[in-house]
């Protein structure tokens, strides 16, 4: 399918939008929304719109083939799967008390025992 | 254009359109690896900054918010240029895609140098600086986290190293397309490398939309 041929005017809409968006991610960066993780929510929902900015009109996915969109999507749940099982593990290690010792130490706690992690790898 | 084999149609395709869905899905396929390998970086990133997180906001605060922000700024107008050349390309204006992929050079090469700049600032911070943010030997700052941090900027120089790297191949991509371009190789009849080449420039871009709030704007406020 022929992509149909987009007006200047829209890519140039875009750029406005990206560049009015980082504006904003950098000026809500030194607003304190009082916890550390709504400043990352919100500094990634931008980014995300940004993302999908660039995807869906300078990459022309909007006037794609739809398998395309299927192989884009693809690699978001490559990540969420890849991400979302890694931390499962590490941020649920100091949840177990009893294996508390193993747990690798999370920055609340004083300098780190190297030895400790490494020393864990052939046990599964 | 069935009748006639036009010398931009590779051999082993039947037609024009079948040569540019191809073209399309291989590169996307291409990009997919690439947020996987990408994917990594950011994945090391987050675990990272889960067990540090004084560390990396320390490590952010050392970074140089504006040249970080004026980069975003070229590197999407980049973007913009690289989009405009391939339009160009495809209603036919052969004079037009040349100068819009010089323009994403010349724009590609900005970000470029100004990164070198900001790399220089870490390599030879002057004399009277009290910290040396080179991971390694020489690693210095006086903070009780100064070995966390050390890993932040691990993570910050492999991170925007291995994008600089892909901008280094795009520029390369970039010079070989605009030599041909001004040959007119590129019109509205087949335009699939500029199509091609501008979905990895745009990739790349976006791969920055994600690095500069990771590292340049964490723990700001």
């Amino acid at each position: 399918m022929d992509h149909p041929v987009v007006p200047v005017k829209t890519y140039l809409t875009i750029f406005g939008a990206l560049m009015v968006l980082t504006a904003l991610t950098v000026w809500v960066a030194f607003i304190d929304f009082g916890h550390g993780l709504l400043n990352d929510t919100v500094a990634m929902s931008i980014a995300v719109l940004k993302a999908l900015l660039v995807l869906v009109i300078f990459m022309h996915l909007k006037y794609s083939a739809k398998i395309l969109w299927l192989i884009a999507g693809s690699s978001v749940i490559w990540m969420i799967i890849m991400i979302g099982l890694t931390l499962t593990d590490y941020r649920s290690r100091e949840w177990i008390e009893s294996q508390a010792h193993r747990a690798i130490p999370w920055a609340s706690n004083p300098p780190i025992e190297q030895a400790a992690p490494a020393a864990d790898d052939g046990h599964h | 254009m069935s009748d006639s084999r036009p010398s931009y149609l590779a051999h082993h395709f039947d037609h024009l359109e079948q040569q540019k869905q191809s073209a399309t899905l291989g590169i996307w396929l291409f990009l997919i690896t690439e947020v996987m390998f990408f994917g990594g970086l950011f994945l090391g990133y987050i675990v990272y900054r889960g067990l540090y997180p004084e560390a990396w906001h320390l490590g952010s605060g050392k970074l140089d918010i504006a040249l970080g922000a004026t980069n975003t700024v070229v590197l999407i107008f980049s973007s913009l240029t690289m989009a405009l050349a391939v339009r160009s390309a495809q209603v036919g204006n052969r004079k037009g895609c040349a100068h819009y992929l010089l323009a994403t050079i010349i724009l590609g090469s900005m970000f470029l140098g100004i990164k070198a700049i900001e790399y220089s600032h870490k390599f030879f911070p002057g004399p009277d600086s009290h910290y040396f943010l080179i991971p390694g030997k020489n690693f210095s700052l006086a903070s009780p986290y100064a070995d966390q941090v050390q890993i932040f900027f691990s993570f910050y120089f492999t991170m925007t190293g291995m994008h600089a790297i892909h901008m280094i191949i795009g520029i390369g991509i970039l010079i070989w397309l605009y030599v041909k371009a001004l040959k007119g190789s590129y019109h509205e009849h087949y335009y699939n490398p500029v199509e091609v080449t501008g979905l990895y420039w745009h990739f790349v871009d976006i791969v920055w939309i994600f690095l500069f709030p990771l590292l340049y704007l964490i723990g700001r406020h």
